[in-house]
């Protein structure tokens, strides 16, 4: 492990620099921005989950009064295949139809029209004088019949990708990965004890609190400008600019201050209907979504099947995995299965292994990223299975995970060798936490799990500006979802010497500073924070030369030390040292004003681990599953603001705690959802938790100037599997489907 | 559509405005008045983004039409922070990391002034139980929790 560091401001906690807008209602959020002239768009939705569109009709609508525009698919530009970087990447075409369909409507709730009125009101009243014209289809709504030979085909082009050849006929299977290392049947040969396990998760939303939001105002010189809630401005621009056809120069997206996302808010939905709504209208349009349409129409995670089987010699050593893991794509490709299946096994040293992932069609909305994007899924097949096994062999199921965990210079599955990592260390924490050492109440269970995910780097840019008093200012292209604008002050101030106080960070539009990819992947305090330090030291080469102008000497006679120049050592000079802000009032006459700079592609995004501990309770009579306590152990790197680490470890433990007990999509056999709401989708509410402990751990990455790895991730990849393990502690009963909703639980209970 | 005048009191003000007899509370609020601190989460009464008070009860003002508040006094995120600052509330959220993305935050805000002006030193169940009604995704509620206990016994006993 590397030493520790003393740093003057990182690893303190200072309330944020946005704090006072948001406790006083001043920040603005997607639905926030209102213009002069304004009108109001809304979106009509297909009530099947498979049709053919024969017909759209938009003119009785038009004829409405105070109705000014209105569009439907055959507004739209051809939709062009090509793929989308980033994390809320695809294909464009697939992109465009799911912004808004063509020929077919492919899950309850597609978009076919949209119309902007006066009000919203009004252009609720338009929707119903649009005639569509439909052909129902059978709906293809879970995995057994997506992949049944005769299934009903989504889309007749497509054939399974990734295979040696190319299938001669289509079906809903898009594609398929597989990953092997070693012997399999040696392996498991080789093994004392050999568990296996099936496990089924259906499809869960995010649940960010703030509805998809944006208003677009197109001038009449083609230029749109673009007020939207969303991870990323930048990608959002340039996937407008794919699905409109439209010139990335013509195209100006703000960020507004963004009420959740966990991956859902990297996906465009309404931004290219309000901007041609906008140019069809001549007006700014603002479209905001119901709570109910952000259920149908945005963003869930895939609905899984997977099945896990592991064997192990008496001593706990691992010889052998095997994987096979399904997931629903929704109506389009492109299904997380790649990462599930890549983390499935990440955490431990294993020889023989294969793994298979499938990414397949169903008639349901197209799934976005969320949160360590397939992960939760696959991992919660292992991590159960390592409970059943550590059962078996009567071990610890700490101990075992010990016996076989990854460390530095493991190769891990997905192909390279990990640079430090802080597994064992996580491990170790676990086993001497007073959480794990205390006796167990009377009639819980305890589980345990591990979680990882690996992080991203990808682009950022970030400039610094010193003021006119030697105060700082760092632009930057990440929007701020859970604190990051401390992050990146902390680190700017840091690296200049300077208080915390002295740094301001605000987030630029994408005509006010550089490139950046999405807030996602944990990588903004990571990868947009190297970008900062790096703007920052090019700050004080800066000013290192000024000083030596102002001196006379020569540039490498100059240091930098607790935000000011001052002579090396052994430099001859009788100089008074120079400040930032001292550098700052005579900068006109040493080269006008300081800006740094940086943009990078950052690489070394260190994977972050996590292991996390929870005592349950089962009510036997109704099958209600409580939630006793809870700990968090995760290794951070270096926490650069600790509060907000925290944070990001309790937000995804209650996320991952309500995905394991009561989240679930519920289709009807029409494919219609039936807990479109808050009150019928159970995301958890401050009664249903404790305190969440947790316990930030820090190998630092070597990769980061200040040790970072990203954290916002891997919180919501264990809790699933402590929790199905901490019920199995108390039931005895190991329950295969996830959500443990009372129902399942009775019903297993009655069944056992 | 025939427009309604309601004549209300909004964070002390005394406030007119029109509205269609279908409109909220909220929609009020948010399109008609620029009061955008309320914000909207569901529009269904289950999420508390929308709290407000209406005559000292904590409402969803999603669930409350405009008309209805005609003759009462309203109160507000915007109404929290006066000449001397920030609301302790708002300076305890802020000092625990108690939001991260802040779209709930309004809305617990106005419930914590709510549940400390009825109780001034809840224990921690029934800061949940007062709570359940505001969702949040962000935090896991631990912080919050520890915002409304640290705030009501700064309330207490000022510092």
């Amino acid at each position: 492990m590397a030493e520790a560091v003393d740093y003057k401001v990182i690893g303190t906690s200072p309330v944020r620099p946005d704090g006072v807008d948001k406790v006083t209602g001043r920040a603005q959020y997607g639905a926030d921005m209102n213009l002069p002239n304004m009108i109001y768009g809304k979106v009509l939705r297909s009530p099947h989950a498979h049709a053919r569109i024969k017909s759209v009709d938009l003119s009785k609508a038009l004829a409405m009064p105070g109705v000014y525009a209105a569009v439907s698919g055959a507004d739209f530009p051809q939709a062009q295949h090509g793929e989308i970087g980033g994390e809320g990447g695809g294909d464009v075409a697939d992109l465009a139809k799911n912004i808004m369909a063509r020929d077919k409507v492919l899950y309850h709730g597609h978009a076919v029209a949209a119309v902007a009125a006066r009000s919203v009101q009004l252009a609720e009243a338009a929707l119903e004088a649009i005639d569509v014209s439909y052909e129902p289809l059978p709906p293809v709504l879970d995995l057994d019949a997506a992949m049944a030979v005769d299934a009903t085909l989504l889309d007749e082009n497509c054939f399974t990708k990734n295979l040696p050849e190319k299938p001669d006929k289509p079906s809903n299977i898009a594609a398929v990965m597989q990953l092997a290392r070693g012997d399999v049947e040696a392996g498991f040969a080789d093994a004392d004890v050999i568990v296996e396990g099936e496990y089924r998760i259906p499809m869960a939303h995010q649940g960010y609190i703030e509805p998809h939001a944006c208003t677009a105002s197109v001038n009449e010189g083609g230029q749109a400008t673009v007020w939207c809630c969303t991870q990323g401005h930048f990608e959002f621009r340039a996937m407008a600019s794919k699905v409109l056809n439209m010139n990335i120069a013509d195209l100006k997206f703000i960020a507004s201050e963004i009420g959740g996302g966990f991956g859902g808010k990297t996906v465009l939905y309404l931004e290219p209907l309000a901007i041609l709504l906008s140019q069809k209208s001549h007006r700014p349009v603002k479209m905001t979504m119901t709570r109910e349409e952000v259920f149908r129409a945005t963003g869930p995670t895939s609905g899984t099947h997977c099945k896990v089987k592991v064997g192990a010699k008496k001593d706990g050593t691992l010889t052998a995995a095997t994987a096979w893991l399904a997931y629903e794509a929704g109506a389009f490709a492109g299904a997380p299965m790649g990462p599930g299946a890549m983390s499935i096994f990440a955490p431990y040293r294993l020889d023989n292994f294969h793994i298979e992932a499938l990414d397949v069609l169903v008639n349901k909305p197209k799934v976005a990223a969320y949160r360590a994007p397939g992960a939760p899924q696959s991992m919660h097949a292992m991590e159960c299975a390592l409970d059943d096994l550590a059962r078996e062999l009567g071990m610890d199921p700490i101990d075992l995970r010990m016996k076989n965990a990854a460390e530095e210079g493991t190769q891990a599955p997905y192909g390279p060798k990990f640079p430090a990592i802080g597994f064992k260390a996580c491990l170790e924490a676990a086993k001497q936490h007073p959480h794990y050492t205390r006796p167990i109440p009377e009639g819980a269970g305890r589980g345990v799990a591990a979680g990882f995910w690996f992080n991203v780097g990808m682009q950022s840019s970030a400039e610094v500006h010193i003021n006119e008093n030697g105060t700082v200012t760092v632009v930057e292209g990440n929007p701020d979802i859970g604190g990051s604008r401390a992050s990146m002050c902390l680190m700017a101030a840091e690296t200049l010497g300077v208080t915390y106080e002295q740094v301001r960070t605000l987030i630029g539009d994408t005509e006010s500073t550089g490139f950046s990819n999405v807030t996602g992947g944990s990588r903004t305090t990571f990868a947009t924070g190297m970008a900062v330090v790096q703007a920052c030291e090019d700050i004080i080469a800066q000013c290192k030369a000024r000083a030596a102008a102002t001196w006379g000497v020569d540039e490498d006679q100059v240091e930098w030390e607790d935000g000011q120049a001052v002579p090396a050592p052994g430099v001859n000079a009788d100089v008074k040292p120079l400040s930032l802000a001292d550098i700052a009032a005579n900068a006109a006459r040493t080269g006008g004003p300081l800006l740094g700079r940086a943009s990078l592609n950052a690489q070394g995004a260190g994977a972050s681990f996590a292991v996390n501990i929870a005592d349950v309770k089962v009510d036997r009579d109704t099958g209600k599953v409580d939630v006793l306590s809870y700990t968090a152990i995760q290794d951070a790197g270096k926490a650069i603001h600790p509060a907000y680490v925290e944070g990001q470890m309790q937000g995804g433990a209650a996320q991952g705690i309500g995905w394991a007990l009561n989240e679930e999509y519920i289709f009807n056999t029409d494919g219609v959802m039936e807990n479109a709401g808050f009150l019928d989708y159970r995301i958890p509410v401050a009664s249903d938790l404790p305190m969440i402990d947790t316990q930030i751990i820090e190998v630092p990455n070597p990769s980061h100037p200040y040790g970072v790895r990203g954290v916002g991730e891997t919180p919501i990849v264990a809790p699933l599997a402590v929790i199905a393990n901490a019920v199995r502690a108390a039931t005895g009963l190991r329950i295969n489907d996830l959500p443990f909703s009372p129902p399942r639980v009775l019903e297993a209970l009655d069944n056992a | 559509m025939n427009k309604v005048q309601v004549s209300t009191s909004i964070n002390g003000e005394e406030v007119e405005f029109l509205c269609e007899p279908q409109q909220t509370l909220l929609e009020v609020l948010r399109e008609t008045l620029d009061k955008t601190g309320t914000k909207e989460g569901c529009s269904t009464g289950d999420c508390g983004a929308c709290s407000v008070l209406l005559d000292d009860r904590l409402v969803c003002s999603c669930l409350v039409l405009g008309v209805e508040a005609q003759g009462s006094e309203i109160s507000t995120i915007e109404g929290m922070a006066g000449s001397e600052g920030l609301h302790p509330i708002q300076q305890k959220f802020l000092e625990h990391a108690a939001l991260q993305c802040g779209i709930c935050t309004p809305g617990l805000i106005v419930a914590t002034k709510a549940l400390l002006d009825k109780n001034p030193n809840p224990d921690e169940e029934t800061i949940r139980y007062w709570l359940a009604g505001n969702l949040c995704r962000c935090t896991g509620y631990d912080k919050i929790v520890r915002a409304v206990q640290d705030a009501a016994k700064e309330l207490a006993h000022p510092a």
